[in-house]
């Protein structure tokens, strides 16, 4: 399973990145929406682990962009702010996807990323 | 932290207040007395004494000044016109008085004037004025004594009566000289041979043949006196006759026996009768009515005590001055009953309106707290997430590849770094939620299934330590739509709290109680410890702890507070040092339309 991890924290993506890798997930990582899109671009992943809150473009939109190049990609979001408006913006706008606030622990999200990418395709698609 | 007052703390409400109003608070009022309050600090701003104080003045003065005044311009008025009545009154008797007395000296020299003109008086026969002085004793009533005639030369020739005056030379005495000159004359009182007191009263009368003579008798006093004493005075009166030089010519009350000089100063002339006041020797303040008698050296006064007349003047007085007291207490009782009325309803008005006010910048500060909370939890997040991974991965490393495996006190110091931050999270998650709240999702809930639920979690610690726990929830207590996951965090708070209070064995009671149709109250009591008033006042502020050391955080009761909020609520707290502490809960049936 192919896991794209993006945020602006590079330290933390970094290392997440490596512990994942160490557990057997083929994970990358990104930091910043472009560097994400770009990714994309040459490879294909399974899940997207998405900051909220990131400078220039947040999670939410950088999911809208990669939805629109890989319709099949599932989501996961990370925060280090646990606000509702945050997670009333992903019920509303994608009933499948997950939601964690940070620190995380790494088997919860582990356990979480499998348990996105089995969903069935996005209700809005 | 700015202190502040004490918000949410279970105020006496008005009617409480009313209805608690004892016989003593309601003549003290409550503003009266400088309560140990939470307003103590505003108190400067409400001085309600000084309010009523003023009230008091003002109104008392504008109602008692004119009172007053009245009073005692009537007092005065009332005073004078009695004074002056008992002056006309006395005057009126002073003129009667000296009418009669006049009428008695001039019917007197009269008869004397009309003897004088008989020839056969002007005969010097002794025998023939001995019947004529008869005559006159029967006439007149025993007053002549005796009568006798002087020639041109001033000699008695003619007389009859006790005396040997018969040859007397009387030429060279005044009273000779002034009845020659007037015509008539009355002589001051003398006491005569029988010391009894006289007067002389002589007329002088011209013959045919151009000669005069003086006919003289002597008069005794006694109708006078007779007259005098038959006066009815009121208030002590005397009444009595002086000379010109002040010396009594009748008896005196007051002043003693004929020909005493009376203490009082001799009146100047006057034609009328004359009322002035006079203050005697002895200190009495007296009415003195006076008459010059017209051709005697007469003069007739009456005295009266003016203490005694005034006698009835002085119930008046009294009746006066009572009816003014009586008057002035019932105003004065009326007007500070009724200031004391409005300044307790400005009272009520203003701390009121003053724990609104607490209560909003309560409220507010927590907002606020909480919106930094939060923003301080995101911010220390990150970097607490980097150390997480970082700490994580050189676990995994040591797990995952084996190479340190061996190593246990690398492994025990990275078990160490994760607690840490696992710690660390729970702190920012809870610093998260007491600032936001993730769900919002409204269901029916029965109250007593969702307590029981919380006093589950908690069952075990109260077994171990035997800790009673009653729960009562009426039946009538309606399902309400909230929110499950707040209302188990609130309660489980608040238990929890109250856990930590109690001693082993200690008692918890739960119970809900109906408010009106739209809420219920949950009371949660304890026996334990209590909260002291000046925590009172801090402990739904985050931070708050008074288990720093024992490991609170000091966000529990914030949190309660800030889950209340949101399910439109209100929590209130009342505690005793010693006794215990009691958490009132109130919950809206359904919640508020904005947050549905």
């Amino acid at each position: 399973m192919r896991v794209l991890l993006v945020d602006d924290e590079e330290e933390f993506v970094v290392t997440l990145t490596e512990r994942l890798g160490l557990r057997g997930l083929d994970a990358d990582y990104a930091t910043s929406a472009e560097d994400a899109l770009a990714k994309a671009e040459k490879n294909s992943y399974d899940v997207a682990v998405l900051d909220m809150r990131m400078p220039k473009m947040g999670g939410l939109a950088i999911r809208n962009a990669l939805k629109g190049r890989q319709p099949d990609m599932k989501f996961l979001f990370l925060t280090g702010y646990g606000s509702e408006e945050d997670f009333n913006l992903v019920v509303s706008q994608d009933g499948d996807s997950a939601y964690l606030v940070k620190p995380i622990d790494i088997t919860t999200l582990i356990a979480k990323i499998k348990e996105v990418s089995d969903r069935k395709g996005g209700r809005d698609d | 932290m700015v202190p502040i007052g004490r918000p949410l703390i279970s105020y006496p409400t008005v009617d409480q207040e009313i209805k608690n109003v004892s016989l003593k608070s309601k003549i003290v009022e409550i503003f009266w007395v400088e309560k140990e309050t939470d307003l103590r600090s505003s108190r400067h701003l409400f001085n309600f004494r000084k309010i009523w104080k003023y009230a008091v003045f003002l109104t008392g003065s504008v109602s008692l000044v004119p009172l007053i005044f009245i009073t005692m311009v009537d007092y005065h008025v009332t005073k004078n016109a009695m004074e002056a009545e008992f002056r006309l009154r006395t005057a009126r008797l002073v003129s009667n008085t000296g009418r009669s007395i006049s009428f008695f000296l001039s019917e007197r020299k009269a008869a004397l004037d009309f003897i004088a003109h008989d020839r056969s008086c002007q005969a010097s026969d002794p025998v023939r004025l001995g019947v004529i002085l008869e005559n006159l004793k029967r006439s007149f009533g025993g007053g002549f004594v005796d009568l006798g005639i002087i020639d041109e030369r001033g000699v008695q020739v003619n007389y009859t009566g006790p005396e040997p005056l018969l040859g007397k030379d009387y030429s060279r005495q005044e009273w000779y000289k002034r009845v020659i000159e007037d015509g008539t004359y009355v002589s001051d009182v003398f006491l005569g041979y029988r010391k009894a007191p006289h007067v002389v009263i002589a007329v002088r009368t011209v013959r045919e043949d151009g000669i005069f003579f003086v006919l003289r008798a002597s008069v005794y006093l006694d109708p006078f006196e007779k007259l005098l004493v038959g006066l009815e005075l009121s208030g002590m009166g005397d009444a009595f006759m002086i000379n010109r030089e002040g010396v009594l010519q009748t008896h005196s009350r007051s002043f003693g026996d004929v020909l005493n000089t009376i203490p009082l100063a001799v009146p100047a002339f006057s034609p009328k009768t004359e009322v002035t006041s006079e203050i005697d020797p002895s200190g009495r303040d007296l009415l003195v009515g006076y008459r010059f008698i017209e051709d005697t050296p007469f003069v007739l006064m009456i005295t009266k005590s003016k203490k005694d007349l005034m006698e009835t003047w002085f119930s008046t007085r009294l009746l006066l001055i009572g009816f003014l007291l009586a008057s002035v207490s019932i105003i004065i009782g009326v007007i500070a009953a009724t200031a004391a009325y409005m300044v307790r309803k400005m009272r009520i008005a203003d701390e009121q309106r003053l724990m609104s006010f607490h209560k909003l910048e309560y409220s507010n500060k927590l907002a606020t707290i909480g919106r930094l909370a939060a923003s301080v939890a995101h911010e220390i997040n990150n970097p607490l997430a980097i150390i997480n991974e970082k700490a994580g991965l050189i676990k995994d490393l040591f797990v995952i590849r084996h190479q340190y495996a061996g190593d246990n006190k690398l492994m025990a110091l990275v078990d160490s770094i994760l607690k840490s931050v696992n710690r660390a999270g729970t702190i920012t998650k809870r610093l998260l939620t007491f600032a936001k709240n993730f769900d919002a999702s409204i269901e029916k809930l029965h109250l007593g299934h969702l307590i029981e639920e919380v006093v589950g979690f908690l069952r075990k610690d109260a077994e171990l330590r035997s800790i009673d726990i009653k729960i009562d929830v009426p039946l009538e207590i309606p399902e309400i739509e909230s929110d499950r996951g707040k209302l188990q965090q609130i309660f489980l708070n608040i238990i929890n709290n109250a856990f930590l209070a109690v001693t082993d064995g200690g008692h918890l009671k739960i119970s809900v109680t109906r408010k009106g149709m739209d809420s219920v109250i949950v009371s949660i009591a304890d026996d334990g410890c209590g909260i002291k008033k000046e925590d009172l006042d801090h402990i739904f502020e985050p931070f708050f702890s008074t288990r720093v050391k024992q490991g609170g955080t000091g966000l529990g009761l914030s949190i309660t507070y800030g889950f209340v909020q949101d399910l439109g609520g209100g929590v209130e707290v009342s505690s005793e040092v010693g006794k215990g502490t009691t958490f009132h809960i109130t919950l809206p049936v359904r919640p508020p339309q904005d947050r549905r």
